[in-house]
């Protein structure tokens, strides 16, 4: 505590308004926040460095992991970066295959985003309804993919599966009933009093310091910066789909929450047009297993902003530099201009405002031994012995309910 | 075309960028420049170019050298990748965030995973290493290999 009165706050890395670790360090004048700085990279695995040590193919399936919500973004971002030094045209299909997949990725986290939004406010009613929802769009990406999250779809050269027409006739069922139910949130986000007032005049970024900070996605847009890769710098079928980029001027968590309801909307006109327009066709063409040498940026909208691969080949079958910038990294910054003079009350739905997801961001988890002070990294095998010992420790033992299910299945 | 004028642009305010200027493909631009020259060529790019906003700083070990490559962006849709290179024994540049706030965490990377000196960098918490990660590893160089720390 200073003679000022400040008192400084620190929020995170574990604390229970936040879904990743991230941790802010708070200064306080009563509860009003009068200066703020973040640390991240609590979640850095050193994914980069991994790249460059694995073959293209071996990286593709890394790079999907780098997040749960938008694996497709960064597997798509790194595809089209590969296929370009490697003069690879996409099959017509297989580009629009990559976009169908693209927004119902979409589609899925800003669902998943309006429900860990009324989370935050205390509306966790909109929570359990958005993610009821949710399960529908899950389950067409399931039925087309094989997998709920990291689908797997991609390849160099194309996607691995093509899409039935059973499976067009489900998706089509299943956006109908999405679009009805993101009609419903449109009229409770634009109606109801309590979260029009909950989340307007919370966490503003002027245009203008959303230039200057580099916002990228909804944060941007919801400040009335009219910036879509999809539409600046189009990719897969983007550039032969019709739609809208969506901006507000309301520069507040309230127009964040209408830009991703509206963007929504835009996204199941978007699935139905490339439905609709799906070329026939092969969905991959043979891709070389050494890369020749070369250079590419390749950019994505992902559901939270512009993600941004750069891959550099050398010639061999393992890329020489993969950079990945997330479009958290870009956002995060703008957070503490949002969170200037707010209350503190306001933290968990600015932060949450902006979706962050910082395993995208932070992409090396280092464990060391504390007690030890040798600076040895315990590898996981130790690791995994070490937590079951624990748990016996403390009278939990799974070992005979592991050996049940092996023997089950 | 407007990536040729670009190209054009830049030439002939700087005599030293000629045939150093790529168009890859529309809306991709990759500029060499030493780094002695980089700032008077980034503030062209801004001030008077439109380049307002950096998407990305990209670090690379090129073997006897370091490759740091800005890439900036104009209204979103062309990048210009600007690539400088410094040398290893001394790696040193200046911050750019006096152009673009949001480049001081990618600043940051090149500190913790190239060992990159950037001078004037705000004080801050490093990015994206562990408190205590010990000093002088530097992942991202060629030389460093996990097998040697496991």
């Amino acid at each position: 505590m200073h003679n000022s009165g400040d008192v400084q706050v620190p929020f995170g890395p574990q604390h229970p308004a936040l879904k990743e670790p991230e941790s802010f360090l708070l200064t306080l004048r009563g509860e009003k926040i009068t200066a703020s700085s973040v640390r991240i990279g609590y979640n850095h695995r050193g994914i980069e460095k991994a790249c460059e040590e694995r073959t293209y193919i071996q990286d593709l399936y890394l790079i999907e992991r780098i997040c749960g919500i938008c694996s497709h973004s960064h597997s798509t971002a790194f595809v089209q970066a590969v296929e370009e030094i490697a003069g690879l045209v996409v099959p017509k299909r297989a580009s629009y295959i990559r976009t169908l997949i693209g927004e119902l990725e979409r589609v899925h986290s800003h669902l998943l985003w309006l429900g860990v939004a009324g989370h935050e406010i205390g509306f966790d009613t909109l929570l359990m309804y958005t993610w009821r929802d949710r399960e529908v769009v899950m389950d067409v990406l399931s039925l087309i993919t094989g997998n709920r999250v990291n689908y797997g779809i991609n390849t160099i050269g194309g996607v691995r599966r093509d899409v039935t027409k059973e499976q067009i006739d489900e998706t089509l069922k299943a956006v109908d009933l999405l679009e009805e139910r993101t009609k419903y949130y449109i009229q409770i986000g634009t109606k109801e009093t309590t979260i029009i007032k909950r989340l307007s005049g919370v966490g503003i970024l002027s245009p203008k310091d959303a230039v200057k900070l580099g916002a990228v996605g909804p944060t941007a847009r919801a400040s009335g910066i009219k910036r879509d890769v999809r539409k600046d710098d189009p990719y897969a079928a983007y550039a032969e789909l019709d739609f809208e980029v969506i901006t507000d001027d309301k520069c507040d968590v309230y127009g964040r929450t209408i830009v991703r309801l509206k963007e929504l909307m835009q996204s199941y006109n978007l699935i139905r047009q490339i439905l609709k327009q799906l070329p026939e066709g092969p969905i991959t063409v043979k891709a070389p297993r050494k890369i020749p040498a070369g250079e590419a940026v390749s950019r994505y909208e992902a559901p939270r902003g512009e993600d941004l691969h750069y891959v550099r080949a050398n010639g061999t079958d393992k890329p020489d530099r993969v950079k990945v910038r997330p479009p958290t990294l870009a956002n995060v910054q703008a957070v503490s201009k949002m969170l200037e003079d707010r209350y503190l009350a306001d933290m968990p739905i600015v932060v949450a405002a902006i979706d962050p997801c910082f395993s995208c961001t932070d992409r090396l988890i280092l464990i060391k031994d504390a007690k030890s002070k040798n600076n040895k990294v315990i590898p996981w095998e130790v690791l995994h012995i070490q937590s079951i010992e624990w748990y016996k420790g403390k009278g939990v033992d799974f070992s005979g309910l592991n050996k049940k299910l092996a023997a089950k299945f | 075309m407007l990536e040729e004028n670009i190209k054009l642009e830049l030439e002939k305010k700087f005599s030293y960028l000629k045939d150093k200027i790529i168009i890859q493909r529309p809306r991709r631009i990759f500029v060499e420049a030493l780094q002695d020259n980089l700032f008077e060529v980034i503030d062209y790019l801004v001030k008077d170019m439109g380049f307002l906003a950096i998407s990305a700083l990209t670090g690379m070990d090129e073997g006897e050298s370091f490759g740091v490559i800005y890439h900036l962006n104009r209204e979103g849709s062309i990048l210009l990748n600007l690539r400088i290179h410094i040398p290893k024994n001394n790696p040193k540049l200046k911050t750019v965030t006096g152009y673009f706030l949001e480049a001081d965490a990618y600043e940051r990377e090149l500190v913790d995973l190239l060992g990159i000196k950037v001078e004037g960098l705000a004080p801050g918490h490093r990015y994206p290493l562990p408190d205590n990660w010990p000093e002088g590893e530097f992942p991202l160089r060629k030389d460093w290999k996990e097998s040697n720390h496991a």
